[in-house]
Order: C-alpha cells, then structure tokens, then sequence
C-alpha cells in the first residue's frame, strides 16, 4: 500500500479531520482510485478504530472524531467518484432526528455518527424535527431506515405520530423504523408499531444491520 | 466548629463568572420563547428574534443578581417555615422524576404507577431526615398530558412537608399552581408563604426551551421559587475540562436568574444544577461519578459567592439495584454537597441516571442523610475544660457509662441510625436472619409506611385538588381518576 494511503488510514485512526482531509487530496494528486482509498484505506481504518474502542483503548470522543476524519477524507473523495460514476458501497441509508418538541441532540448524534462510520450513509436532520420533515426526507433520500429519538416522556408520542404519518403516505413498507431515547424500550416500540428500539450507538448499528440483512 | 470544603479559590470564582458574563454577551443565549426575549430586549439585551438569540449585557445580568434574595423559605402545610434556603444550611429532598420503579428483589425495574407514588410518599412523609418531599415518581397509569400535575396532587394529600416539583409543559405548569394555590388557600398565600419550588432546566449549551423559559417566567410574576437546573455534560454537551463546565453552568443559570428577575424583581430563585461529567466509555450521564460531585460543589460555590441559594442533584448512584456501589455512590455525594454546605441536595432514592427510584435506596439514603447532617454539624466544644474534668474525675476505674455526663452528652453527639445500619454482634445479626442492607432496608420500608399518619386536608380543600386534577385528566382523555387504594 502506498505510503500516502497509509498516512491516511492513519488519520483516520488519529482523528485528524484537516489531515485526512489533505491526504485524501493527495492520494487522488497522485492518481490513486476513490474507491481504492475508501477499501484499502479509510474502510479498514475504521475497523481499527472498532476494534480499539471494543477492547476500551478508545473511548467516545476518540471514535467521534475518527468518524469526523473519515468524513473530511470523503468529502474530497465523493466528487471524484461521481466524476467516475462510481459509487462506494454503502449498507444503507438513514434518515434520523430528534422529533419535534425535543431539543435533545448528544444521544441521536452518538447514533448518526457510529452509522456513518459503519458504513451507512446518514441523514442527520437535528433536533426538534416536525413530522413533515421526517416524511420529506425519507421520500427524497429514499432512506430504508428512520431512527427517531426522544428524550422526554412527553415527546415520546411524537415517535408515534411520525410512524402514523408514514402510513399515511404510503412510505411505511419500505422504510424499517428504529427509536430510542431514555423513556423509550423495546415495548414502546412494540406499542407504537416501530421496527425496533436500540438502547445505545452501538446497539443501533447492529439493530440496524440486523434489519436490513447486512 | 463546622467543616467547609472547597474546590475553588476566591480568584477562580470571580474569572468563571467574569467568563460567564463574557458568555452571555457572546455568543449569547438561545431563547425559544418570544415573551423573553422580547422582554430582554426592552432591557438592553441585544435580541435576533429571528435567530431566537438574546446578547445579555453584563450590567443587566448583575442587575438581576443584586434583585434576586439572598435566602427564603419553603413552608409545610401548618404554615411553618420548615426548609430555609439560604447561607449554609443543609437540607435533603428525595431525587425526582423517575420514569422507572425497581421492586424489592428485583433486577428489573418497571413503569411506576398511582400506588407507587402514594407508598413513596408515605415513606418520604415519614423519614424524618428528608426535609422536603419530591414528586419523585412519574406515574404511567395517567395520559402522560397530567402525568407532571398529578404527581404533585397526590404529594399534596399525602404529605404536608414542603415540596420540590417541576411542570413537563406550559400549560401544565398553570394547572400545578392552581393547586398549590388551592391547599394554602389562594395565589397570595402561595406567593407569601411557597409550599413548593419547582425545577427549571435550560438545556446545554445555553439554550432555554419554550416549556423551561415559560416556566421560569411563570415562577416569578407569581412568586413561586424556581430553581435552575443547568446540566452541561462534561466532553458532550459542555467543555470537558470541570472549571470549563462550571462557567457554562454559571452562564445559563445567570440568564435564567437574568430573565427571572427581569419579570418580577425580587422573586426567589436558587443557583442548582444537575452537571454531569459524561462517560466517555459508555456515553451515559454518571450521576455518581466523583467529578460530577466536584462540578456541583464549585458551581454550589459560584451560587454562594454570588449570595444566592443553592441546589445540587447529589446522592444518587448510577447502580441499577441497590448495591454496594448504591452507598458508595449516594454517600460521597452527599457528604461532598453537605460539606460545602448546599442548602438542597436532591437525589436520595434515585438509581439509574436519575431515572429509576428504589425505596429501599431511599431508605438507606436517608442514614446517609442523617450522618451528611450530622457531619455538617461539626465538632464543638461542648465544654471547658474539653475533657480534663470528665476524665479526672472517672479516673483510672475508666467506666465513662456510669457517669452523668455521658447521658447528658451522647445523644447530642452522636447520629443514632435506625437498624438499617447494622452495628450488631455477628451472633445477633445472624439471629435476625443474616440481612443484608436491602434487605433491613425493605423490612423498614413496610414499617415506616405501616406508620403513616394521614395528613387529611380538609374536605372543601381536597375535593378541589380532586376537581382540579381530574379536569385536567378528563381534558387528556381519561374519565377518572386511578383509585387511591388505601
């Protein structure tokens, strides 16, 4: 592997959003392939990253910026690929959000970011989202999955009035719904006819893999 | 003499609120609510109603510090000031709001319902080390529109010890007023002599929501006490350094203290937080962690300097059953808040974050409460010479029980636990059938609940709160109230 895709795989694993960022530019500088730095590079980067944080070397902030650096490097890297009309692989795509009346953002972050650096491609529309904007975004984005957080017992029945809003459109069938939050569980979900409940980032992207098969 | 614990020097202090009010000119606070903002703005903050942000000049903010008192009351039923806010004093309430109820002998907690927060008051009504009652638990068996204003009502028939509260919405806010109101015969009454103080929690970083800013508003044009729960955590909502979590603290509970004073001067508000230093392994909020209880005793100090009453959410654990780590927990948090003399330390009976209560927590914690008392109480001189009389006088025979001297000091120096401490011979604890803290714990849960004494209101009173709460119900459509039991 070049030296410069090892840089940047190291980057990566560091968390250095600016110097990913820089290496990317100079891996494609020096004609390497988008989709080989994604594979050879970025992607087993972030397996270390994993691995790191599993066996308690890395700790939140450490994956968080991690993910942030691997963010950096693809934003130099994605114009290159549709250039090629290329694409990386992605597991899916996530619409997620803090429903309306609740302007609680750490938890639903701490999801949006772990997905991402999973390898989906996340849609993160912030807090306090009316349900309208969740239904827009999972139409345009074509998303398979919605996570919808609440941190409040009195927002909660917002994560119910957006799976009814889903039906309502018509977009239910096709999007698998996942919640969670502090007073949310696995029987809320049950109750307000959501997919699944995850109580944690990392429990979410393997609740959400385990949706989608992948 | 009196113990005193502190982590900041009297320099440091004055830099976090300098940077604080640095803060609330730039960037500003962010105000979800059109009514504060714009009455920020007839005072001279720098208000964006677009952007719903408020630049609070320095001058107005200090303004509003010199407005607010320095100390207050809370008074129970028979109209006694029984819970001083102010100086140094020290007082327990249990922790609020818990969404989950964790049973005796179980490892899984489940949804509290009405019967559980009446058994939770009783026993709350009955430890005598708990000086205010809290609407601790969120009752599921009620639309969760009321579930903030029936709590209060039935800590108002069940108890007549103060009480710390909070509302989940704007309206319900109203609604929990009307009730105070009701029990100490009108709005003025309340205003003069408040049976309750009610939580307000501007959100991390420097945000006030709608429900919390209106809330606040709403406290002082009625004079109702609030107090600020500002809650950065450390490294994700808040700076990660704890002096750096301490001056955003300070920089919200001095908008919410600008704002406040602004709507009515004069109106009682206490300096309190709920700060935690955040897991950066689990990305949980640990209440029980000691940096948590370090930012709570600086902030508590920023509040005195400041001569403002004081709050702090300490003696919880992040435990999920009562444990070991229960007492480790619960113990240094209380002692740290009583040492640094923080006039309300919520928390006892509180698992889980905050988010589930044990009463057989509350139990223990309520001996960890007596002896945090106790130690606040310090060591005196109780007499002079201090022990030359006493000891020449017992001599070499060395039998001090015999003396008078011991009957007349010992209860007054020693904190006397209830069985829940046991101080046994092995023989007889085994004879007791070789309980354990929960378990003496759950023993006395019973008894002291066995031993509750109604506190009935009079009839024309409680059929209003009756009247009052199930409208509200009715409104959230439920027909009837649950059954009281009892």
């Amino acid at each position: 592997m070049s030296d410069i895709l090892n840089q940047l795989q190291e980057a990566v694993i560091a968390g250095e959003p600016e110097q990913a960022h820089e290496l990317a530019a100079q891996a494609l500088e020096a004609g390497i392939a988008p989709l080989d730095a994604i594979d050879r590079s970025l992607n087993p980067g972030m397996q270390i990253v994993g691995d790191k944080y599993e066996c308690g070397d890395y700790f939140i902030p450490d994956l968080m910026m991690a993910a942030e650096a691997m963010k950096a490097a693809m934003e130099k890297l994605e114009p290159e690929l549709m250039a090629r009309q290329e694409q990386r692989q992605i597991l899916g795509t996530v619409v997620i959000g803090t429903v309306e009346g609740d302007i609680h953002e750490i938890g639903k972050s701490l999801v949006a970011t772990m997905l991402g650096a999973a390898g989906f491609q996340v849609h993160d529309l912030g807090v306090d989202v009316p349900v309208d904007r969740f239904i827009e975004q999972v139409k345009a984005t074509n998303a398979n999955v919605l996570g919808l957080s609440a941190l409040l017992t009195t927002t909660m029945r917002n994560q119910e009035a957006v799976i009814e809003a889903l039906k309502e459109a018509g977009l239910r069938e096709g999007v698998k719904v996942v919640i969670g939050g502090a007073p949310a569980s696995p029987e809320w979900a049950a109750t307000i006819g959501a997919d699944a409940y995850a109580e944690n980032a990392n429990e979410a992207v393997d609740v959400v893999k385990q949706l989608l098969e992948v | 003499m009196r113990p005193h614990l502190h982590f900041l020097s009297r320099g440091t202090i004055e830099r976090v609120i300098s940077e604080a009010y640095d803060l609330l000119i730039d960037p500003g606070v962010r105000v979800h609510s059109e009514r504060a903002l714009r009455l920020l703005a007839e005072h001279g903050a720098d208000v964006d109603l677009e952007a719903q942000v408020a630049r609070i000049p320095a001058a107005l903010a200090r303004g509003a510090v010199e407005t607010a008192p320095s100390s207050f009351y809370l008074y129970d039923a028979t109209g006694a000031p029984t819970v001083h806010y102010g100086g140094d004093d020290v007082q327990f309430d249990p922790g609020s709001a818990a969404i989950e109820v964790l049973d005796y002998d179980k490892t899984e907690s489940r949804a509290p319902v009405t019967a559980d927060l009446v058994r939770f008051i009783k026993l709350a009504d009955g430890l005598d080390a708990l000086d205010a009652v809290a609407t601790s638990l969120v009752c599921a068996d009620v639309p969760q529109e009321i579930a903030d204003l029936y709590r209060l009502y039935l800590v108002l028939l069940y108890t007549g010890k103060p009480v710390v509260t909070g509302a989940f919405a704007v309206e319900t806010w109203h609604t929990m007023k009307d009730l105070l109101a009701t029990v100490v015969g009108s709005a003025e009454t309340l205003a003069e002599k408040p049976r309750a103080v009610f939580d307000v929690c501007p959100s991390p970083p420097l945000l006030w929501s709608k429900i919390t800013c209106e809330n606040l508003m709403d406290c002082a044009q009625y004079g109702i006490p609030a107090e600020l729960v500002s809650m950065p955590l450390t490294g994700a909502t808040g700076p990660a350094t704890l002096l750096g979590a301490v001056v955003q603290h300070a920089a919200e509970n001095l908008s919410g203290v600008t704002i406040h004073q602004l709507v009515k001067p004069g109106s009682p508000i206490v300096w309190g937080g709920s700060p935690a230093a955040f897991d950066m392994r689990t990305g949980t909020p640990p209440m029980g962690a000691i940096e948590t209880m370090m930012i709570d005793c600086a902030y508590a100090e920023v509040g005195k300097y400041l001569r403002l009453p004081t709050h702090a959410y300490l003696g919880m654990s992040d435990s999920k059953v009562v444990d070991a780590q229960c007492g480790l927990e619960s113990g240094s948090g209380a002692l740290l808040g009583a040492l640094t003399g923080i006039n309300m330390i919520s928390g006892p009976g509180m698992l889980d974050f905050e988010s589930c209560f044990s009463l057989e927590k509350l139990i223990i914690d309520a001996e960890i409460v007596g002896m945090a008392k106790r130690l606040v109480a310090g060591i005196d001189e109780r007499e002079t010479p201090l022990g030359l009389d006493i000891i020449r006088q017992v001599g070499h025979a060395g039998n001090f029980l015999t003396t008078r001297h011991t009957r007349r000091w010992f209860r007054e120096e020693l904190f006397i636990p209830s069985g829940v401490v046991d101080r046994d011979f092995r023989r007889n604890w085994e004879a007791k059938g070789s309980l354990d803290a929960a378990a003496r714990a759950h023993n006395r849960v019973e008894e002291v609940i066995a031993a509750y004494e109604p506190k009935p209101l009079p009839d024309e009173i409680a059929q209003e709160l009756e009247k009052i709460t199930l409208q509200a119900a009715q409104a959230a459509g439920m027909d009837s109230l649950p059954e009281l039991g009892d």
